[in-house]
């Protein structure tokens, strides 16, 4: 009894999309809906058999999942260390917050004319827009984290006599992380949405140009295929994020 | 063991392994903005002793035990242990808090052996042996309950064996039963290693049960210095215990601070309403 709830547990997230397959199936089947407005499950199927079979799948999704990659430790790894550094020194903080804080208003999305401008539509148009997208979540999230580890630890540290590398080792960090994980998560999905954007406005390779040339031959089915890829990184990408919390947080009773 | 009282003579020189620190107090005072805290205060504590402090809540135990810890400079005075002018924190004081302000994500074992240099893994199983947690040491601490979170922090604080282990009303948030199992659990440990002991209580029977002397602390300064002449390990129940404790307790609710009078007298109007 206990395994069949543990499977029918395991089932239920998968219930909706299920029902949802088995409409659209259904739908098409009788033709109630156009297959130019809204094709078929399998001939969406069959552009993607097709698509895959000449390698060019492949290569776009390759090209897209390197750019989102690349942008992502750039731009997640200068948001980190910024505020890291920004959360450790009040000095730096003085210094650099409050620019940090008026760039971030500007929507890294609204940049894309003068990125193509600076870049043309080569790889650091892409990459560049991505670094800024997950940058600041980052940022955000880690400064937060720093700034609010638990006082009462980190005079427990210093009087049980770590130093500073120890006491950040062993407090600062650790007790960050949750809220740097938040920032992991955000940040992923900034990441696609940016890369999507900047994909379908300037680019002559990824997931987003696969739609957006598609469109021209009126290739509905391709069209929803790269949408379908892209919620699919995207649910990739969480998965990651969910998989990295319950791993590095595996002391944290909400994770376990 | 119930031990006669009449065969009651004052700890003199025990067999100390190692002993503790002698702890000089001169002069000290400390303010905050207009408050003062502690005015001119001075007490002497011997290695190895065991004394309660008391006071009402607010009249600056924790300071004290702050300042001497060296977590804070004193406006004034001199904290000089075992004679030498001593200000910065080192291995020879250990902390304990009324939260055990244990690492949530360290295991039980490693939070014991934090701060440690070198092979820490064998001394943390001992000391967690001592307080009788052997077999918890893989366990996150946010499983444990908080008498026995307060019992990982107490041999936390007792692995580097410490000279002066200073208690913020460490069993403040534990049950009345809880709360006696870890008195005893300190009584043995420290009879055992002979560690100087400082302990900031609330619960006037606690101080009665552990302290060689107890301290109130009034205004600033040290109101009472009472020495408990009770032979170890103390009854509760007996008379001698239970006179000491009413005695302690009224001294404690007796004095109000000058310009407090209203206030007191309310407080007294409240408890003998209630
Ligand atoms: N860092 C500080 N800044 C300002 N005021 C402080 C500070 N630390 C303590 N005080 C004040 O000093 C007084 C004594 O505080 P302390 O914590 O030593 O009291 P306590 O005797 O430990 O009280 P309790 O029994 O409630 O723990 C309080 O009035 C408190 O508000
Ligand atoms: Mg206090």
């Amino acid at each position: 009894m206990t395994r069949a709830h543990g499977f029918a547990h395991r089932l239920a997230p998968w219930l909706l999309p299920a029902i949802l397959l088995g409409a659209w199936f259904f739908a098409a089947k009788s033709g109630w809906i156009s297959p130019q407005v809204f094709p078929a499950p399998w001939e969406i199927g069959d552009a993607a058999i097709r698509l895959g079979d000449s390698g060019e799948l492949l290569e776009h999704l390759r090209i897209s999942t390197a750019r989102a990659g690349l942008g992502f430790v750039i731009g997640g790894g200068i948001g980190f260390l910024l505020g890291l550094l920004n959360g450790l020194s009040p000095l730096a903080e003085r210094l650099l917050d409050g620019s940090v804080q008026m760039i971030r208003n500007i929507p890294h999305l609204a940049l894309i004319p003068l990125v193509v401008l600076w870049f043309g539509i080569g790889e650091e148009a892409k990459v560049f827009l991505v670094t800024l997208g997950v940058f600041f979540p980052l940022y955000i999230n880690t400064f937060h984290g720093v700034r609010t580890v638990d006082r009462h630890l980190l005079e427990m540290g210093r009087m049980y006599g770590l130093g500073d590398f120890d006491l950040f080792r062993e407090v600062i960090f650790p007790g960050a992380l949750p809220s740097i994980l938040v920032g992991v998560r955000y940040a992923f999905g900034l990441m696609w949405l940016t890369l999507i954007v900047a994909e379908t406005i300037a680019s002559t390779s990824g997931i987003g140009y696969l739609a957006m040339s598609a469109r021209e031959f009126m290739q509905t089915d391709v069209v929803l295929l790269a949408i379908l890829l892209y919620s699919l990184l995207g649910k990739l990408a969480d998965s990651l994020a969910r998989w990295l919390e319950r791993r590095l947080l595996n002391w944290h009773p909400a994770y376990r | 063991m119930p031990s006669k009282i009449i065969d009651f003579k004052p700890r003199q020189e025990p067999h100390f392994p190692r002993p503790g620190l002698h702890l000089e107090i001169r002069g000290i005072s400390q303010s905050y903005g207009a408050l003062k805290v502690l005015q001119e205060l001075d007490l002497d504590i011997q290695a190895g002793e065991f004394v309660a402090i008391v006071g009402r809540s607010g009249c600056g135990k924790s300071t004290l035990l702050r300042l001497i810890a060296g977590l804070e400079p004193a406006d004034a005075g001199e904290v000089r242990h075992d004679g030498a002018s001593r200000r910065k924190l080192d291995g020879q004081i250990r902390f304990m808090f009324q939260d055990s302000r244990l690492l949530p994500w360290r295991k039980v074992i490693a939070n014991v052996g934090v701060g440690l240099k070198g092979n820490w893994r064998e001394p943390a199983r001992l000391a967690l042996a001592q307080v009788g947690l052997e077999d918890r040491e893989k366990e996150w601490p946010s499983v444990l309950s908080g008498g026995q979170k307060q019992r990982v922090a107490l041999a936390r604080a007792l692995v580097s064996q410490p000279k002066l282990l200073l208690l913020d009303e460490p069993l403040g948030a534990l049950d009345a039963l809880t709360r006696i199992e870890m008195q005893n659990l300190i009584e043995s440990l420290w009879l055992e290693q002979g560690f100087t002991a400082l302990l900031v209580t609330h619960d006037v029977s606690e101080a009665v049960a552990l302290a060689d002397r107890i301290i109130l602390l009034e205004q600033g300064a040290v109101g009472l210095d009472l020495k408990v002449p009770l032979p170890r390990s103390r009854e509760r129940g007996t008379a001698e215990f239970a006179e000491l404790e009413r005695a302690v307790l009224g001294r404690v609710l007796e004095r109000n601070p000058p310009g407090d009078s209203l206030a007191a007298k309310r407080r007294a109007d409240t408890v003998a309403n209630s």
